[in-house]
C-alpha cells in the first residue's frame, strides 16, 4: 500500500515540477518566474524526501535542508534585486 | 496496528500529493497575478508538510529510529514561506502597481516600496537624530 502511495506521490509532485517549468518558461512577469522557482524549490524538496523515504536512507534530509536554505535565499536575493537593484546594501 | 499505521502513511502521502498538484496547476491556471501568489505558497507548503509527516511517521514506524530532522524543514518552510510570499508581493507592487492605483497608506501619503532615493533620504533624515560633531 506504501509502495503505491509513494509512486503516486512522486508522479504528482514530477507533475507539478513540470509545470512550474513550464510556468517559468511562459510567466508574462518576473514577479510569476520568481514564484515558480520557488514552488520548484518547494517540490524538490518534496520528491528528495520521498526519494530518501524510498531508500530509507537519512542522507536526503541534509540535502532536503540544505535545498530548503538555498531556494528561500535565492527568491529573496532575486526578489530584493528587482526591489532595490541590490542585493547587500 | 501495523496495517492502521502503513494506512496513515499512505493517506499523508496521496494528501500530500494532492496538495502539491493543486498548487502547481493553480499557478497555471489562476488569471491574476495576485491570486497566482496563493496556490503555491499554501497549498504546496501543506504538500510539502504532508510528505514530512509521512515520512516522519514511516520512519518511527518501520525503520525504528526516530527522524527529527522532518521537523527542521517543516519549520523552515513554515517560517520562510510567507517571507517568500510577502517580497513576491512587494515585487508585484513595484512593478504592476503605482501610487495611484494603491488604497490608502494610513499616515504617510504613500507606500514604503513606491519610495523615490530622495523620499528615502527624507524619511531617514527625519527618523535619525542629527550627528554631533
Amino acid at each position: 500500500m506504501i509502495e503505491a502511495a509513494a509512486t503516486f506521490a512522486f508522479a504528482c509532485f514530477a507533475l507539478a515540477m513540470l509545470m512550474n517549468l513550464w510556468k517559468v518558461v511562459t510567466a508574462p512577469d518576473v514577479a510569476d518566474r520568481i514564484l515558480a522557482l520557488d514552488t520548484m524549490f518547494i517540490n524538490a524538496i518534496a520528491l528528495m524526501v520521498l526519494y530518501g523515504m524510498a531508500l530509507g536512507t537519512e542522507i536526503f534530509f541534509e540535502a532536503a535542508m540544505i535545498i530548503a536554505m538555498l531556494g528561500f535565499v535565492s527568491t529573496v536575493a532575486y526578489a530584493r534585486f528587482i526591489l532595490r537593484g541590490n542585493i547587500i546594501e | 496496528m501495523e496495517t492502521i499505521l502503513e494506512f496513515l502513511v499512505a493517506a499523508f502521502l496521496v494528501t500530500a500529493g494532492i496538495f502539491g498538484i493543486v498548487g502547481s496547476y493553480g499557478l497555471i491556471k489562476l488569471n491574476d497575478q495576485m491570486s497566482r501568489l496563493h496556490a503555491p505558497t499554501k497549498a504546496t507548503t501543506l504538500g510539502v508538510g504532508g510528505v514530512l509527516l509521512a515520512s516522519m511517521l514511516h520512519a518511527a514506524a518501520f525503520e525504528k529510529y526516530f527522524s527529527y530532522h522532518e521537523l527542521m524543514i517543516t519549520l523552515f518552510l513554515f517560517l520562510t514561506a510567507p517571507i517568500t510570499a510577502n517580497f513576491i508581493a512587494k515585487v508585484h507592487i513595484h512593478r504592476q502597481e503605482t501610487r495611484d492605483t494603491m488604497p490608502e497608506a494610513g499616515g504617510d501619503d504613500h507606500w514604503a516600496t513606491h519610495d523615490t532615493p530622495e523620499d528615502e533620504e527624507r524619511r531617514s533624515a527625519s527618523q535619525t537624530p542629527p550627528a554631533e560633531d
